[in-house]
């Protein structure tokens, strides 16, 4: 039996979603009718906006959906003064004040505190900027993600931007495509590092060459299958399929067709095609596509370039593009580390001037969340690096501000176990001022996903972390399990999980612990993700203990019980949730 | 009026008649329970995997943890609230700290 969201997508779903949710927001969050609340936030996830958690009713987080990360000269000032105006909530966060963007793990932009009556307005002046929030969360194709430097790197094989940028076009608000079973995720690299990390998306596109026709061609290997939710992480499988770039959108109709007839629409935890490509294997996959979804013949796989891969492949990283490279028409692209991806909205505003005076006025999203400010003129290249803003949003960071990922958590999600971005930045600054760091580390990821969600990929990190509970003193407080060793690469691997439930307060004092031991032990040059390779379950057990340090967490209490976790009254009847379009109180329809 | 039960945003929360009333991330204790061996499991609530209404019953089978013994798995049926007024469709919780017993035997018309 379909499940009931599957009948709301039934009734209405994809792009006429827009008219119902303009009328709504012309007259304001009491017009949604009581009864169809649930079914109304569902659709509106199509458009990007996902109601915030309990405690925050009538809130939106807005997804922008920027196609390999790529903001074009002036679209980021767009946002910035979009988030200035319209993501301003009740109460500012203590990190990050009272309007901020968050760059997320899939290359795209996030605000919180949009309230529907603003809708209109932002949508317009956002498409008027040919941005958009359409797909950015929903059922259907989501943004495209690929190497964020593809068309200025000199590692680059194909130029994979004009073929993400195809890719979104053909499937940003086709019917035909808009109502899938469930989230699809596509990755495009170009380049031979590996940077779109394709391994964890549902559709990869991987450069590789096949002789065609007495000739060798560059083109891309299909996988198919990736993700990290649910504690059932898979890497993408090959289907044994090579496409020339011209035939990259039609092997996407066929495989997001594929998708939309035999994906489960009973049970949506199993509606990901990571679970078909379990059920049938890549053979039948295969077959079925040639079959019934493409009219012509597929080719064989190519010759991949997975050897060559660096990305957060745990040794030597041209990896995570922080720092000054020479791009091949001899400007510059300057990675700047965005701790945890967020920044106060006044940052965001220096940042798209400095893009413009120094760049292109071009700025791109890395699935680290950082930011990349391109075609930086060579003359010009030390004036920039010497401005103040680059400070905070360091070209050279510490390794552990450098590393550190976190996803949304409590703050406003209604998934999550735990706190995150606030508490990930205050473990950077501690690890930062107190632990040595092993010889020769440059690179080391921290991932905190505040659920088994994986927003924040914490499978694919050096240290992974994953929020859950324990018991301190018997009171209930948030906590972390621990995995170690995960990473991308030609060999990718998944971290083994070794600590499980340690109170979020002495997660510092256990990596201080850890990283002292793989000092101690390691073999001459041996890489972490090496160390913890050659370790059985066991030896990883033992290898450090957890315990209470110097660093002071205030968020140990139950933050998701708390309207909002930073308010200094946060009882969830403190709340002033849901308010009308000027964010005064509305009293709850109901009591 | 019929009760509407669902469980939304990858079972992050069950909602009754359009009203978010039950949570994920907070920890029920379970008696008389196949979880694990522990007599009283503290079951950490990560997600709701399926929903249903015996009147005047809402009940839940719950993904999680116990975090006592580190055991995962789903619960069985737990009832989370009662439909106190069925006219109105007016819902009350149970207080999700009590002490739960799951129940296996649920004739449940619509599960989903
Ligand atoms: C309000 C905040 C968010 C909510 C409620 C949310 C919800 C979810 C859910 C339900 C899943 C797992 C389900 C599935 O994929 O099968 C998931 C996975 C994921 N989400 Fe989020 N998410 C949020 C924020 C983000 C952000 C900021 C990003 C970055 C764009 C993100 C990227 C991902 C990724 C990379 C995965 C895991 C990989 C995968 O399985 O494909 N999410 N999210
Ligand atoms: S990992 Fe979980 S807590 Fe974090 S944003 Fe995703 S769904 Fe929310
Ligand atoms: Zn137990």
């Amino acid at each position: 039996m379909p499940t009931k969201v599957e009948n709301w997508k039934d009734e209405i779903y994809g792009n006429e979603i827009r008219e119902h949710l303009m009328e709504f927001a012309e007259k304001g969050w009491d017009a949604i009718p009581d009864d169809e609340h649930d079914a109304w936030f569902e659709r509106f996830k199509w458009w990007g906006l996902y109601h915030q958690r309990k405690g925050q009713e009538s809130y939106f987080m807005m997804r922008i959906g920027t196609p390999n990360g790529v903001l074009k000269p002036g679209q980021l000032e767009v946002v910035a003064e979009i988030a200035d105006e319209y993501a301003r909530g009740p109460v500012d966060n203590p990190e990050f004040g009272g309007a901020y963007c968050d760059w997320t793990t899939r290359q795209s932009i996030q605000l919180h505190w949009i309230k529907l009556e603003d809708i209109p307005e932002i949508f317009e002046k956002l498409e008027a900027n040919d941005l958009g929030t359409q797909q950015a969360c929903g059922d259907s194709w989501r943004n495209i993600v690929g190497c964020p430097v593809a068309g200025k790197d000199k590692h680059e094989h194909i130029d994979a931007w004009p073929v993400a940028e195809e890719l979104h076009e053909t499937f940003k608000g086709n019917d035909d495509y808009s109502n899938l079973p469930r989230k699809w995720k596509v990755a495009v690299t170009g380049c031979d590092q590996g940077c779109g990390q394709g391994d964890i998306n549902d559709l990869a596109y991987e450069p590789a060459t096949k002789e065609v026709d007495g000739e060798e061609k560059l083109g891309f290997n299909i996988r198919v299958g990736g993700g990290l939710s649910r504690k059932e992480p898979r890497f993408s499988r090959s289907i044994d399929v090579w496409v020339p770039p011209e035939q990259a959108a039609d092997i996407g109709a066929g495989m997001s067709a594929l998708f939309r007839e035999y994906g489960d629409r009973d049970d949506r935890f199993n509606a990901r095609i990571k679970f078909l490509v379990d059920e049938w294997g890549t053979e039948k996959m295969r077959d079925v596509l040639q079959e019934e979804f493409v009219d012509f013949e597929l080719k064989t796989a190519g010759e991949n370039m997975r050897e060559s891969y660096t990305y957060n492949a745990g040794g030597e990283e041209h990896g995570d593009h922080v720092g000054v490279h020479e791009q091949p028409d001899g400007n510059y692209y300057v990675g700047l580390d965005v701790l945890v991806g967020r920044m106060g909205v006044d940052d965001v505003s220096e940042l798209a001037e400095l893009a413009d005076e120094y760049g292109s006025g071009e700025v791109r999203l890395t699935q680290r969340q950082n930011v990349i400010v391109t075609d930086v003129d060579s003359d010009r290249l030390d004036e920039f690096l010497d401005e103040p803003l680059l400070e905070t949003y360091s070209p050279d960071p510490h390794p552990f501000m450098r590393g550190s990922i976190a996803c949304t958590g409590t703050e406003f999600c209604s998934l999550s176990i735990v706190e995150t971005k606030n508490r990930q930045v205050r473990y950077a600054r501690w690890l930062k001022d107190n632990v040595e760091l092993p010889e020769g580390l440059t690179d080391f990821h921290i991932h905190l996903s505040g659920c088994t969600a994986s927003c924040a990929q914490p499978q694919i990190a050096d240290i992974s972390l994953r929020g859950m509970k324990t018991r301190k003193d018997g009171e209930p407080v948030e906590a972390l399990d621990i995995g170690l060793g995960g990473g991308l690469g030609e060999n990718p691997h998944f971290a083994d999980w070794v600590e499980m439930r340690v109170p979020a307060d002495e997660v510092p004092g256990y990596i201080e612990n850890l990283l002292a031991t793989f000092e101690d032990e390691r073999e001459e040059g041996q890489t972490f993700r090496e160390f913890v390779a050659a370790r059985d379950e066991d030896t990883l057990q033992d290898l450090a203990e957890a315990e209470e340090t110097s660093y002071e967490d205030p968020y140990m209490h139950n933050t998701k019980m708390t309207w909002y976790p930073y308010a200094d009254e946060d009882d969830m009847g403190d709340s002033p949730a849901p308010t009308d379009g000027e964010g005064n109180s509305l009293a709850p329809a109901d009591d | 009026m019929t009760t509407d039960v669902h469980q939304l945003d990858d079972g992050a929360w069950i909602s009754v008649n359009d009203e978010r009333r039950i949570n994920v991330s907070d920890l029920w204790p379970l008696a008389r329970h196949d979880v694990c061996s522990c007599e009283i499991a503290d079951f950490l609530v990560e997600g709701f995997a399926e929903v249903g209404v015996e009147h005047p019953d809402v009940q839940a089978r719950v993904a999680g943890r116990c975090i006592t013994c580190g055991t995962e798995g789903v619960t069985d049926w737990i009832t989370v609230g009662r439909v106190i007024d069925p006219e109105t469709g007016e819902f009350s919780p149970v207080d999700v700290t009590s002490v739960h017993v799951p129940d296996k035997r649920h004739r449940l018309a619509h599960p989903e």
